[in-house]
């Protein structure tokens, strides 16, 4: 049951070496646990990456029950995890993150990691902007699995060079690249008409036309007058004059089917989180040469972040409770950490790791990540869930879809709605 | 031996054996109760647990703090929940009647002693059998224009072909009533034909000896037959159109916009998705208030019909 | 015999021209998106996002069938749908087998043991099919909290049954009506009980419906996510979990061919019933509307 009791693998000597002092802080009366994981990591990248930290855990003599919900980015998951919660059963560690942990943790259902946290010295290891998100009232609920930056710019460079175009790095560039794309054949954005899609944009656009700290006050912290203030008008119609570069099919067009749009060289560009990587990854494409990558125009000093985490809940079973700890240990290893990201398109949660594996624009993210947190650009990205609940998050995804889509409202309006209905759903 | 006599038998045997006549008279009742007390606890128990909780202030799980009618308030407030409903009147009515006429015109043609019924039966049948998880993903790529039959027919040369309603906030809406039908029209079908097999054949026959015209027998004749189908059939399509989410998730998202949300996505987003499962509640018991003041009358008026008849 | 077109005059023979056409037009509306879900799952991955939908395959492939059978990843597992079989079958047929018989003997009581409110109980019933499941998921698992079944195949089981005899009654309610009362009024006369009645008369005439009911209760919960998802542990999970993990996976490269062919796989249980059962159903449905 132990996994004393196993052969000794040469693999495990050296991972304990490698986990040195974390491992050595383990408790010394080892007890093997079920840990059951509710996530959405179902792509195959994800799945096999995933598959690592459940080796990592069955190395340790715990046992993982895999529960995977795919849909939504994660919806249906919340959905199950919800139902479970509601019969008294929840899961012991689920993907929940930004704003929900807390959500969770007010309701009293989670477990603290401060052991680990304190054992693993979380509070040098990581960020901190990444261990606020992690913490509820002090202590540490989740684990943080990668970081990933939402305002990318992704260019194919042979449509770019065909139409004569650089890669636009303000927003007037973007806009002046249409013509030429026009008329060389080419869509200059792709994008999907979904609604977590439009906000992604709308987002960029805030921070394009009026800055993190603007940003910070109306996306984050709900402040009605900037909300519906000049800036946020601007942005709107500025947003909305990005339809000029798409094409007419994109309504509830997915996000790959955008990005392969890149890919396929029908588009020029796409704005979207660095998730999109895995589908150039996976035609084959070489990050800096077969396809860019590049800040979202105009937002050079800002880094919207996605962070995925796993935040555990209470459990009384000792041996579960062991397990939780281990798995919110081994998350963090360097193994782990590297295999995961290197698959999802995202950085590590700790910016220690030694990067050269790393793709071009993974590395520039990395650096990004870290200029941007001592200069005051690092923001929460509100269309990923990280800056508000879910429930201001999505009265503001309806204004801002209802927006783009409808030809006659004007920004004024929306900025007006966008005010009533962000209170409305406090 | 006949089946009555045996019967006679063995009831006797039985009346003599045992004292139960007032347990007989007991035991549909008993039958019934198990059935009865589920739909009294898990139907109207969670209609008025989800009516309790629309009273409440509860976000992302149920609590229990009342606000009485504010969740309701909100509701009216809420664009989005307008145009869900919008969507489902159009939608239902729309799905509903489509369904009833063209399952019985595909029921009264394939009626025709027609050779292959069987072949042409499954394939009106199958989408039924088929979850939107797929066939949603199928269909999306369908009316795509730039990808689906707008696409082809245009290869084909006719370049002024427009076919963009999945586009259109407009008009997105009817795209889900053309798959819908799709699905659900061919088990109607089979309602319906099933219904024409069991009409005897004479009245059809003393209708032709009247000299009625084919379309006319059918009308007259034929179809106030099957109304005890077109009951079922009814039932199941409102029970299909109002519970239709799988449908709106896989072929447009609610969208463009939310231009095709309905009652049901809505529900689900803002309980689940967006941790206020007050709204959702409020929105729920408006949904079921809806369906009630819909079904209660032609409920009333079938069986009633039907009593007498 | 026939009553219906077909006296062989020009005109006549038109109709029947027409009535074809329109049958065969109607055929392919419904086979248009089984036709592209076929072509596309037989195609390689680049084929896909380079033709147009309905091109046939250049070089097909059974390669996205064997890998949605047994080597897809569906979460961590990657084990195709295959594996998932067997927890769809388990909850399946009791599921069917026990709302089927609660719905036989709900609709035989309603129509044949008739008594005072006994319509008012079947339109009470009848509204439990119209609960939107998303309504009734939240108080419906605090319920298997309390009943100790949550996670488990029973608790599933249950729900599944619990929503579904409102519709397995209707069926059989409808059916019993138009079977002749005289029957059962005989029987009752001489003192036959009511399920020796059930057993000898009603059940007897009973096959066509009873495949109406499997037929509905088998497709309605084998395609069900929303509860098996919910109501699952991970180990039971149906075989819709899988094929939505599969399928809407919302990062990494989408091989559709692979979903396609994981979505037949998936639908074939309720396609063979739908294939071999079908002459049934009509039938069956048949035998119930004949007035005696």
């Amino acid at each position: 049951m132990h996994a004393s009791k196993r052969l000794p693998s040469p693999r495990k000597t050296v991972l304990a070496l490698a986990t040195g002092l974390a491992a050595s802080l383990t408790l010394s009366s080892v007890q093997a646990g079920d840990v059951e994981v509710l996530h959405w990591w179902t792509s195959g990248g994800e799945a096999q990456a995933a598959n690592v930290l459940k080796e990592l855990m069955e190395d340790e003599g715990h046992t993982w029950e895999d529960f995977a919900v795919a849909g939504g980015g994660g919806e249906t998951a919340m959905t199950v995890l919800k139902s479970r919660a509601m019969s008294g059963n929840p899961p012991s560690a689920a993907q929940i993150k930004g704003p929900e942990i807390q959500e969770w943790g007010e309701l009293g259902l989670l477990g603290d990691l401060d052991g680990v946290a304190e054992a693993q010295q979380w509070e040098t290891l990581l960020p901190e902007t990444v261990a606020e998100v992690m913490r509820h009232d002090g202590h540490y609920v989740a684990v943080p699995v990668n970081v990933h930056r939402v305002n990318w710019l992704w260019a194919n460079p042979e449509v770019l060079d065909d139409a004569g175009v650089e890669m636009p790095a303000t927003l007037d560039e973007l806009f002046a690249a249409a013509e030429p794309l026009r008329e060389a054949g080419y869509i200059p954005l792709a994008h999907g008409g979904q609604a977590w899609q439009d906000a992604t944009l709308f987002e960029d656009i805030v921070l394009a036309t009026a800055g993190t700290d603007y940003y910070r006050r109306a996306l984050v912290d709900l402040d009605p007058e900037a909300l519906g203030g000049e800036p946020m008008i601007e942005a709107l119609s500025t947003f909305k004059r990005l339809r000029e570069l798409m094409d007419d099919d994109m309504s509830g067009r997915d996000w790959n089917i955008a990005t392969s749009m890149v890919i396929e060289g029908d588009a020029a560009m796409q704005l979207m989180g660095d998730w999109a990587k895995g589908e150039f990854t996976a035609a084959g494409l070489t990050a800096g040469e077969d396809y860019l990558c590049a800040p979202a125009p105009g937002t050079q000093d800002a880094f919207t972040f996605n962070i995925d985490s796993l935040a555990m809940f209470r459990v009384s079973d000792e041996g579960e409770r062991e397990a939780q700890e281990d798995l919110a240990r081994l998350v963090l290893e360097p193994t782990f950490q590297k295999a995961f990201n290197m698959a999802k398109g995202s950085i590590p949660a700790r910016p220690d790791l030694d990067m050269s594996e790393f793709d071009r624009c993974a590395q520039q993210s990395l650096a990004d990540f870290q200029r941007t947190a001592d200069e005051g650009g690092l923001v929460p990205s509100m269309a990923h869930g990280m800056a508000v609940r879910a429930a201001v998050q999505g009265a503001i995804f309806d204004v801002v879809t209802n927006y783009f889509n409808d030809s006659d409202m004007e920004a004024e309006e929306a900025a007006r709605r966008m005010v009533n209905t962000a209170q409305a759903a406090y | 031996m006949t089946l009555s006599t045996s019967l006679r038998q063995e009831g006797r045997a039985a009346s003599r054996r045992s004292s139960s006549g007032r347990l007989q008279d007991w035991l549909p009742r008993l039958v019934l109760a198990p059935s009865v007390a589920i739909s009294l606890f898990f139907v109207y128990g969670f209609m008025l647990w989800t009516f309790i909780l629309s009273l409440t202030s509860s976000r992302m799980l149920p609590s229990y703090d009342f606000i009485g009618f504010a969740q309701y308030g909100r509701l009216m407030e809420n664009e989005r929940w307008w145009v869900a409903s919008t969507n489902l009147v159009i939608f239902g009515g729309l799905f509903v009647v489509i369904c009833l006429v063209l399952g019985a015109f595909l029921a009264i043609l394939l009626d025709q002693r027609i050779r292959r019924e069987g072949t042409l039966r499954t394939i009106y049948l199958y989408p039924m059998a088929l979850s939107f998880i797929v066939t949603g993903v199928v269909w999306k790529w369908l009316l795509n224009p730039g990808l689906g039959l707008q696409a082809m027919v245009r290869s084909w040369g006719f370049e002024s072909f427009t076919f963009d309603w999945l586009i259109d906030p407009d008009m997105a809406v009817y795209t889900l009533v053309i798959a819908a039908v799709w699905q659900a029209s061919g088990f109607v079908m089979a309602l319906f034909l099933a219904g024409l097999r069991g009409i005897d054949d004479s009245i059809i026959k003393a209708a032709q000896l009247d000299g009625g015209s084919l379309p006319r027998i059918y009308w007259r004749v034929v179809i106030p037959c099957l109304r005890p189908v077109m009951f079922s059939a009814v039932m199941i399509l409102a029970h299909i159109a109002i519970k239709s989410f799988d449908l709106v998730v896989a072929l447009t998202g609610g969208g463009p916009g939310y231009a095709s949300d309905l009652p049901a996505t809505f529900m689900y987003t803002h309980a689940f998705t967006r941790a206020q499962v007050g709204l959702g509640s409020a929105s729920a018991m408006l949904m079921l208030g809806g369906v009630l003041a819909i079904l209660i009358p032609y409920l009333y008026s079938e069986l009633r019909s039907r009593k007498h008849g | 015999m026939d009553n219906v077109i077909r006296r062989r005059t020009p005109g006549a023979r038109l109709a029947r021209l027409a009535l074809y056409a329109a049958l065969l037009l109607a055929a392919l509306f419904y086979l248009l998106p089984l036709a592209v879900m076929l072509i596309t799952s037989m195609k390689p991955l680049d084929e896909i996002s380079a033709g147009s939908l309905l091109a046939l395959p250049q070089s097909p492939t059974l390669a996205p069938w064997a890998k949605a059978w047994g080597e897809a990843c569906t979460g961590m597992r990657c084990e195709g749908v295959g594996g998932y079989f067997w927890n769809s079958f388990a909850i399946v047929i009791p599921a069917v087998a026990i709302s089927t018989v609660i719905g036989a003997l709900n609709g035989y009581a309603l129509t044949k043991w008739r008594f005072r409110g006994s319509e008012l109980l079947f339109a009470l019933m009848l509204f439990g099919c119209f609960i939107p499941f998303q309504v009734v998921l939240l108080p419906m698992a605090q319920t298997l909290g309390w009943l100790g079944l949550s996670s488990s195949r029973a608790g599933l089981i249950l729900v599944h049954v619990i929503f579904g005899i409102a519709f397995t009654t209707l069926f059989f309610r409808n059916f019993y009506v138009a079977v002749p009362t005289e029957l059962v009024s005989a029987a009752k006369l001489d003192g036959a009980g009511f399920f020796r009645i059930f057993w000898r008369i009603l059940l007897p005439v009973s096959a066509p419906i009873i495949v109406v009911s499997v037929i509905w209760q088998f497709t309605q919960i084998w395609n069900d996510f929303l509860f098996g998802v919910a109501f699952s542990a991970h180990d039971t999970q149906p075989v819709t979990v899988a094929l939505n993990n599969l399928v809407n996976t919302s990062t990494g490269v989408r091989e559709y061919n692979v979903d396609m062919a994981a979505a037949m796989i998936a639908a074939l249980p309720t396609l063979v019933v739908y294939v071999l059962a079908g002459k049934y159903f009509v039938r069956g449905l048949t035998a119930g509307s004949v007035k005696g």
